[in-house]
């Protein structure tokens, strides 16, 4: 099936999430849209996919133009879709989810599971999927999750999937089979349209790639071209994401993680008896797949968990079983993980975000009542001092962008004095300009002097900025490696293989790779400049 | 619950578990209650239960129960039962089901052995307790019905109590002015749907908080039928307040059963309703492809939109038909239980309804079987002034509200509603 | 980035919201539900039903019969709550708006606790059964209790205040505890305390020697709030309270942490607990406060208006409460107002039911219309054709789009 996208505008208000855009997938191919965070690649596909309604544009399907009502239109068309936050009930069976809108029933209504249970083992068997249709969704990991979510496109027979950011949640190994997939998709005749913005994985597997910068799509490119110039594209400037800082002074260590246990509310131990340590004038980033306990490590320290055994010790007092308050006056700064979930109030003002867990303090507050003199002052010093782009401090936080709302958080914690810095996700869904801004200051509170911890699943931010890294994998440290160890050993430390035993088989499977190299003539040899026509 | 720490994590000495006492310690305040009031302070004399009544097939004579040793027994039951949940749970487990329901079980048998051990007559008829109590669960069944079609697909139902006040009236007044009962509630039921709409178009279409819209609706439907009875139903009582009754339907022979023959195969059109309808919705919603559409919607309502399922259409009509249900329930005040409307004759019981959902955990049987147990408490309530126990009838009267509060604290505090249930579903 | 750019938006706000925003929609909905409501009483009027019968030989008639219905039932309301012209009795010409005073004093204080409860994102629907609490209390002090002047009606307040909080308080406590519902545990609170109370009425600590009526005997005059506007009228010192009040949760909401706190629970309570809120301290502390405030309520009525404790002591001014919170948007004046307006369709409704024969029922359902149209803006909108340019500009794009 030939998928082709004329001119699709979509516009939300007076923003233009994308302006005029063309693609073309060719049947039997996987094409890839490149672009950013905040690109404009969800709203196209939430337009492709019926979800929204273009406010301009036009898609055809083998030629002929067609208009999706909703997702239903779509799918029926021949379109199926993995959705980034997966489409899936959690308290549903396998079949159940798979059948959902799509089901077999007997006579009068009632369903026929057992049709569908059929047809996933089918599927399942086809490609190696290994998925249970009787399993509660709920119980399965990511990885499964997805291939449950394909599967429900292929029941629905679809002729071009569509992936978006589908590898945000898995290990560089898991990563790995999903392309594997995606080749034996297209091998037996499915058109792909993959959406990523992660370079190496978009050359791996793409037969064409469509770049899309700001809502437009900026130029086109072979799998072939470099990643340098691929990046260029995508963030319309050559880019240097290299901070150029200055090898850490570690101090003494006045951070101390030992044993650290905890249990989720379903009983599940995320966090597996888990040791480590920081020195003051130090950064330790934790590397790992989403879901393998950072969350919850980070929530143990601010002591927003109730079931955590173990010892967390900062200047030589013990956090473990005190007040999220008192951990705060202890002097941690916090950066949680999902700012408009936990970091800021979206109805309040700015002014009032940026002294969310100082308004018992003074000076903006004297017993019971409050100042709004000084958090308005307070408020004017932190905008320009992070160069928070708002019309004003009495402005709602969740009017921002994503960018400024992030530096409304790191402003406010980073605005007093810390003994212990701790950010998760810095700089998720975050503009190139201000991800610069914002590892900055991170290393300007390393250099006070600061043990700083940093939790983040994209390699390249802890590979930025890490003095060492810790891997966690199922609650546990795998190990805690320098900051140049290479990332492929650290991908198969993500996937839960020993440091020292990742090292070695890395060099092995070097070895063979440069072997294959040699003989088939592939791998990095393409990487010539000239093969991107913007 | 406790099944989910996986074998093998057995956790050292200084244990960390999410598992609570609460639980164990419900059980234990609640069983050393019963040894110590119903058993050790219980009545001296016995307590009857009559079960066979004159015209049933075959007889069985009165259960008679010596009042304090069947109160220590059955307090001893439930000490043993909490002493084992307690060594359970240091094991990280929980107590099965059955344990929960003997434990119930013997508690209820031992307070009504002490009630009616102390009281001034010693008997009571357990076939007139038990109808009795299915007559006063009728309207609150088809309440929960509403409640658990509406949550199943994300809709809060408040207007539960509305529902059963406007399909009450309704009966009334169409029965009264076309001299049948049928016809009636059948308005009935168009009056709870459309009671039921304003819920729906307010909370879907104008995203208004779906509690706030459902406590609104309570007032709207109170003042409006408090209007027009005021100004029409009394005025004309003879033709707009005088509705035939709904017949009892006697199917021979099942009938004389003893105990469960009335309950079963002596009751009204709406009684009889009641049966299939538990029936009918449980098997919809779990076994056919609508169930499985709606249920989603409940749960997860972008993943059903991704899916072509159009979320706000399936929501409307549910919370419809929930209310049309709901009015038949309302029907049975003025067709069945008396035979005309005054003002706020459902008193109440649509909020006792949204507790019996909530006790049931959303799902029909359960919430069937929470209502009968609401309609016993009801009963009893009335029982007890009769023969005259030492326990004042109000406390009865607040034992349903008590045990409501006791299980979405304690019981079923941690039970799952449907996930999407009070949300709005607006496309991004 | 200035400190006037941080307090300017404020001033012109308000002007803003005026003519565009909430207050003309407030408006107008209360204007609607009082057309619906008159639609109603027309509906029902007898003259209107015999003039229909000759509605095409003289549609005149049956119009001004329709219209007569309707206005002069709101006319009677009107002077039944505000101001009866020519009234030369005891009362005088202004006895209605004390009484309008009267009835909204217990309005507004429950209607500010179930405000405060909504700010922190809390269903306070148990105004009723804190009302219930707190008016046992104080009444149970005030006759059976002796003791001096001032003294005596200082401890009633204050029981009163304490039983309505522990009542609110013990809701939040469940809630905090176990995660139970509040909507939910306040509707089963509500009918514990009004049960216990009829039952405490069954109890001769409770009744007036010798009688079983479920009634107590009169508060002492001792424990009395004093009357404010001479003594022909029944209105007291507790509208004064009720105003102090406002002023209180205004500030309390404003310009306090605690304030700032409630509202951080009720905007997004994850953050909140993540900047070190201790939302279950929180989420106690304001159902005690909405229950002292509903208490307040409780002592108006005992202490002020009835002077007895009956089962009948909350009336429905607990759910009411609710509509007066909605309809004032949440926020402390706007509550103190609605609770004004509704205190006059009370107080109105009853020279009504008396003049024009019109039942009280009617009250009850423009107060819940009020509130309908209120909380959907679009709605309302819509029948005054307010949103005819947007729908014009909306069609352009969708069918720019096919």
């Amino acid at each position: 099936m030939k998928l082709e996208l004329r001119g699709i505008t979509k516009t939300f208000g007076t923003f233009t999430a994308n302006d005029h855009i063309d693609v073309v997938v060719e049947p039997g191919q996987i094409h890839c849209l490149l672009g950013e965070n905040g690109a404009g690649k969800s709203t196209l596909m939430n337009v492709l996919y019926g979800l929204y309604e273009p406010t301009a544009g036009e898609i055809l399907v083998d030629g002929k133009s067609v208009s999706f009502r909703g997702p239903g239109d779509a799918m029926a068309a021949g379109i199926g879709m993995v959705h980034q936050h997966f489409m899936l009930v959690p308290v549903f069976t396998v079949a159940e989810n798979v059948a959902l809108g799509a089901e077999t029933t007997k006579a009068g209504g009632f369903l026929d599971l057992e049709a569908t249970k059929a047809r996933i083992r089918e599927i399942s068997e086809r490609y190696g999927f290994n998925v249970d249709p009787d399993a509660l969704v709920e119980d399965l990991p990511v990885g499964v999750q997805q291939r449950v979510e394909i599967i429900k496109a292929l029941v629905r027979e679809a002729k071009v999937l569509i992936l978006d950011e589908p590898t945000a949640v898995l290990t560089p190994q898991e990563t790995d089979e999903l392309l594997d997939i995606m080749r034996q998709l297209k091998a037996s005749g499915t058109s792909i349209l993959f959406i990523s913005h992660k370079l190496r994985e978009v050359k791996a597997v793409s037969d064409t790639i469509t770049v899309i910068r700001r809502g437009k799509v900026v130029g086109s490119a072979d799998p072939s071209a470099s990643t340098t110039e691929l990046a260029a594209l995508m963030v319309g400037r050559p880019v240097n994401l290299s901070l150029g800082k200055a090898p850490a002074q570690p101090g003494d260590t006045t951070f101390r993680i030992r044993g650290l246990t905890v249990l989720a509310s379903n009983g599940q131990r995320v966090v597996d008896g888990l040791d480590l340590e920081i020195a003051e004038g130090e950064i330790l980033a934790v590397a790992g797949v989403q879901g393998n306990g950072q969350t919850e490590l980070t929530e143990a320290i601010l002591g927003l968990h109730e079931h955590v055994s173990g010892s967390i010790t900062l200047d030589g007092k013990e956090l473990v079983g005190r007040s999220v308050k008192e951990v705060l006056r202890a002097g941690v700064g916090f950066v949680p993980e999902d700012r408009t979930e936990d970091g800021l109030v979206g109805s309040f003002s700015v002014a009032e975000n940026l002294i969310l867990d100082l308004y018992d303090q003074g000076p903006y507050a004297r017993g019971l009542a409050m100042s709004p003199e000084k958090v308005a002052r307070n408020a004017e010093s932190r905008i320009q001092e992070f160069d928070i782009r708002t019309p004003s401090g009495a402005t709602p936080a969740g009017a921002l962008s994503g960018g400024n709302q992030q530096k409304v958080v790191m402003a406010r914690e980073l605005s007093r004095p810390l003994r212990l810095f701790v950010a998760s996700q810095p700089t998720r869904g975050v503009d190139v300009g201000s991800i610069e801004f914002l590892h900055r200051r991170i290393v300007e509170e390393r250099d006070k002097g600061v043990p700083v911890l940093i939790v983040s699943t994209e390699l390249d931010e802890v590979v930025e900025l890490a003095d060492r890294i810790a891997v966690l994998y199922k609650g546990r440290v795998v190990g805690v490696v320098p900051q140049d160890t290479p990332r492929d050993v650290l991908g198969l430390m993500m996937a839960g293989v020993p440091a020292e035993e990742a090292a070695t088989e890395q060099t092995t499977a070097e070895h063979t790779a440069a072997a294959a190299t040699q003989s088939t003539d592939e791998g990095d040899a393409g990487e010539q400049p000239g093969s991107v026509q913007a | 619950m406790s099944t989910t720490l996986a074998p093998g994590t057995a956790l050292p000495g200084t244990a960390i578990s999410t598992l609570g006492w609460k639980i164990p310690v419900i059980l234990g305040i609640v069983s050393v209650a019963t040894l110590l009031f119903c058993g050790i302070l219980g009545p001296d004399s016995s307590a009857s239960f009559g079960i066979s009544q004159s015209g049933d097939v075959f007889q069985i004579p009165e259960l008679t129960l010596p009042g304090k040793a069947t109160g220590i027994v059955l307090g001893l039951v439930m000490v043993a039962i909490t002493v084992w949940s307690v060594m359970l749970r240091r094991q990280g487990r929980s107590i099965p089901a059955w344990a929960t329901a003997v434990f119930v079980a013997a508690f209820v048998m031992a307070f009504l052995t002490a009630m009616v051990g102390g009281a001034r007559l010693h008997e009571i008829s357990l076939a007139g307790l038990l109808g009795g109590s299915v007559t006063l669960a009728v309207p609150l069944v088809f309440g929960s019905l509403s409640g658990v079609l509406c949550e199943r697909v994300g809709v809060v139902n408040i207007a539960i109590e509305g529902q059963l006040l406007g399909g009450a009236f309704t009966a009334a007044l169409v029965g009264s002015v076309t001299h049948s009962a049928m016809l009636g509630m059948l308005a009935a039921a168009v009056a709870g749907a459309l009671v039921s709409m304003v819920l729906a178009v307010f909370s879907i279409k104008y995203l208004v908080n779906q509690v706030i819209v459902g406590v609104v609706l309570n007032v709207l439907v109170s003042g409006i039928t408090g209007f027009f009875f005021t100004t029409l139903l009394q005025p004309d009582f003879e033709h707009l307040n005088t509705p035939p009754r709904l017949a009892e339907i006697d199917i021979p022979l099942l009938s004389a059963i003893p105990v469960i023959g009335p309950i079963l195969f002596k009751q009204s059109i709406i009684g009889y309703a009641m049966y299939i309808a538990v029936f009918v919705v449980w098997v919809a919603l779990f076994k056919t492809k609508w169930g499985l559409r709606v249920r989603a919607v409940g749960e997860h309502p972008q993943a059903a939109d991704t899916l072509g399922i159009n979320v706000n259409a399936t929501r409307f009509w549910n919370v419809t038909l929930g209310g049309a249900i709901a009015g038949i329930g309302g029907s049975y005040f003025t067709l069945v239980a008396v035979d005309s409307f005054t003002k706020e004759i459902s008193g109440g019981r649509g909020f006792i309804a949204l507790a019996a959902l909530i006790f049931g955990r959303w799902n029909p049987i359960g919430a069937f079987l929470a209502a009968l147990l609401f309609g016993f408490a009801d009963n009893l309530q009335s029982l007890v002034t009769i023969i005259g126990t030492p326990v004042p009838s109000q406390f009865m009267a607040m034992l349903p509200y008590l045990v409501t509060i006791l299980a979405v604290a304690g019981l079923v505090g941690r039970s799952r509603g449907p996930a999407a249930s009070g949300e709005p579903y607006v496309k991004e | 980035m200035n400190s006037q750019a941080v307090s300017k938006p404020e001033s012109t706000d308000v002007l803003k919201k005026i003519f565009t925003g909430s207050a003309l929609v407030s408006v107008l909905s209360v204007f609607l539900a009082l057309v619906v409501g008159g639609l109603l009483i027309a509906a029902t009027d007898k003259d209107v039903a015999s003039t229909a019968g000759y509605f095409f030989a003289r549609p005149t008639d049956f119009l001004s019969a329709f219209w007569s219905a309707a206005t002069n039932s709101y006319v009677a309301l009107f002077q039944g709550a505000v101001f009866a012209p020519g009234v030369s009795g005891p009362l005088g010409p202004f006895g209605p708006f004390m009484e309008t005073l009267t009835i909204a004093t217990p309005l507004i204080t429950s209607g500010l606790g179930v405000a405060l409860a909504f700010r922190a994102g809390l269903f306070n629907i148990g105004a009723q059964g804190q009302i219930i609490v707190s008016g046992t209390l104080a009444a149970y002090l005030g006759f059976a209790w002796h003791l001096p002047i001032v003294l005596h009606l200082l401890l009633v307040v204050v029981a009163g205040i304490l039983g309505g909080a522990a009542w609110g308080g013990l809701v939040g406590y469940l809630k905090a505890r176990t995660g139970a519902h509040e909507v939910i545990l306040t509707i089963m609170f509500n009918y514990v305390a009004l049960f216990a109370l009829r039952w405490l009425l069954t109890t001769p600590a409770f009744l007036r020697p010798g009688e079983s009526n479920p009634i107590t005997p009169r508060l002492d005059d001792s424990a009395l709030y004093p009357l404010i506007a001479g003594g022909q009228y029944r209105l007291h010192l507790g509208f004064i309270v009720a105003i102090g009040a406002t002023v209180l949760v205004w500030w309390l909401l404003n310009r306090s942490t605690l304030g700032f706190e409630f509202r951080a629970i009720g905007a997004n309570p994850k953050a909140a607990l993540t900047a070190g809120v201790n939302v279950s301290r929180a989420t106690i502390l304001v159902m005690a406060i909405a229950g002292g405030l509903a208490g307040l309520s409780g002592v108006a009525q005992v202490a002020g208006t009835e002077k007895v404790l009956t089962d009948g002591v909350a009336a429905s001014y607990g759910f009411d409460a609710i509509t007066v919170a909605l309809l004032g948007r949440s926020t402390p004046w706007g509550t103190f107002f609605a609770g004004l307006l509704f205190g006059a369709f009370r107080a109105g409704a009853v020279q009504m039911q008396i003049q024009t024969g019109t039942p009280i029922d009617i009250v009850l359902v423009v107060q819940s219309l009020i509130v309908l149209f209120i909380a959907a803006p679009p709605l309302v909108k819509a029948v005054f054709g307010m949103n005819r340019k947007k729908k014009a500009a909306a069609s352009t794009v969708a069918g720019g789009a096919a």
